[in-house]
């Protein structure tokens, strides 16, 4: 028995929870799992195929490495390839396809690619390495950014002038609104991110459920926290509510980390960002403040002029945005799988083509 | 990036001027910059995302969580019928 996770995967509990939905669901209701931890849970727990027929749950666009531009990808492709340059990233970024190639392709044919578990990690690699630039490839949502924040507080504590950031970071709730704005939005609820929300707080998803009137209910990620979570916004959409109901409150707390929130803040200054998929949204990325100029890669390396190219064949773009299904895709487990993946949706285990690649 | 399982505070120690700790996993352990959760103690749990402790899992919370399950539970049970609306008899066929 493990605490605070075997007692989130009792199957007897899973039931309970499962038939009170039966009981409570009256209406067709479609709901958006935002987050692709979620997304992970859902398809490998089966949660999908086990739900009254009348609740469609469409799988969101928070895949950090699924919505990273392509251009963005070839811009850390040309500084990997660049000599003297240490890149490193979450090991999950590394076998992205770019418009010709990937960073492992890069690492396997010699060039300094790490993977790092924590952005700190690279930070002492800049500290061992005087004489080498070491980049870090900062992607992620809400909860990536604090500890990006911290890796470049901690070089400018330490004084490194040879450690970067190739910036990438994005955020759920403009991303929200753009889904909700959409002239043919069939999206009435979110199971809103449970990470996310233990950093950032409630605030900003209180003021999309008031706003566009759609239930949210930020859960945690075993199989009874997504179905508690299911039943709350079923309720609300039966009673014609829509507000936001905490189901992770162990984790989640109304104001967030305020810690956590302050770093992002002193480092990081909100700005527009292209997503994979869904295309440019405004203020909806963070990018360096301009006193840390001196620790952003695109700043500091000339990168200007690249473009990247999508793989034409994949539709992940349609997939993000929750408009079709991994299965829907005709290269899906032919020529696209997660051994050879032909677009990012393959490749991260946040991803929804790998994610139904994986349902047992 | 963004998955994360709960982890158990083992150890806590400084390093190059920042909070770290040993984070227990059901038996593997790892490493993680505590500077977000500064008064966690060791004995707590925690959600570690891309080596940073996010926030201290409130035991309190969890249990009432497992309070208002178990009584959803119970009140299907009075009635004489399972979730399902079945007699109660018949409940557990899908076991
Ligand atoms: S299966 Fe592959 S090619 Fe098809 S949408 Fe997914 S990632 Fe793209």
């Amino acid at each position: 028995m493990f605490k605070h996770l075997d007692e989130y995967r009792d199957p007897a509990l899973a039931r309970r929870l499962l038939a009170e939905i039966a009981g409570v669901a009256r209406g067709r209701w479609v709901i958006m799992e935002i987050c692709g931890g979620h997304t992970h849970a859902i398809i490998r727990h089966g949660i999908d195929l086990l739900l009254p027929e009348q609740l469609e749950l469409v799988h969101g666009p928070g895949c950090p490495v699924c919505v990273t531009p392509v251009g963005l990808i070839d811009k850390a492709l040309a500084l990997a390839r660049r000599p003297g340059v240490v890149f490193t990233s979450f090991g999950d970024m590394l076998r992205v396809p770019g418009s010709r190639e990937s960073l492992a392709q890069i690492r396997s044919r010699g060039g300094d690619v790490r993977p790092v578990y924590s952005p700190l990690e690279a930070v002492n690699l800049a500290a061992q390495n005087p004489d080498r630039q070491v980049v870090f490839f900062a992607v992620g949502f809400e909860t990536t950014a604090p500890g990006n924040a911290l890796a470049v507080q901690q070089a400018a504590r330490l004084e490194l002038t040879n450690f970067s950031l190739l910036v990438s970071h994005v955020l759920v709730p403009p991303a929200i609104s753009a889904l909700l704005a959409a002239p043919d939005n069939r999206i009435q609820a979110f199971l809103a991110p449970g990470h996310v929300c233990t950093v950032e707080g409630l605030e900003a998803y209180e003021a999309i459920a008031a706003r566009y009137r759609v239930p949210m209910v930020p859960a945690g990620f075993e199989p009874v926290d997504i179905l508690a979570a299911l039943l709350l916004l079923v309720r609300q959409l039966e009673e014609g509510r829509a507000g936001v109901e905490n189901e992770y409150r162990r984790s989640v707390r109304p104001e967030g980390n305020p810690a956590a929130r302050r770093a992002v803040e002193q480092v990081f200054e909100v700005c527009d960002r292209n997503w994979r998929g869904l295309g440019e949204i405004p203020a909806s990325g963070l990018r360096l403040r301009p006193e840390f100029a001196a620790f952003d890669a695109e700043n500091k390396f000339e990168l200007e002029g690249i473009e990247g190219r999508e793989a034409t064949m994949c539709i992940s773009g349609a997939i993000l945005r929750g408009e079709q299904k991994p299965p829907q895709c005709p290269a899906f487990g032919r020529e696209c799988t997660p051994a050879n993946p032909l677009g990012a949706t393959m490749v991260s285990n946040e991803g929804a083509c790998a994610a139904y690649m994986h349902r047992p | 990036m963004c998955l994360a399982v709960p982890g158990k505070v083992v150890e806590i120690f400084e390093e190059n001027g920042l909070k770290m700790g040993h984070i227990d996993y059901a038996g593997a352990l790892s490493r993680a910059c505590l500077e977000y959760v500064p008064e966690i103690r060791v004995g707590e749990y925690t959600v570690v995302h891309a080596g940073f402790a996010l926030s201290i899992l409130d035991e309190e919370e969890a249990a009432k969580s497992f309070e208002a399950w178990r009584e959803l539970q119970e009140a299907a049970a009075r009635e004489g019928v399972d979730l399902f609306g079945r007699p109660l008899a018949d409940a557990g066929d899908e076991d």
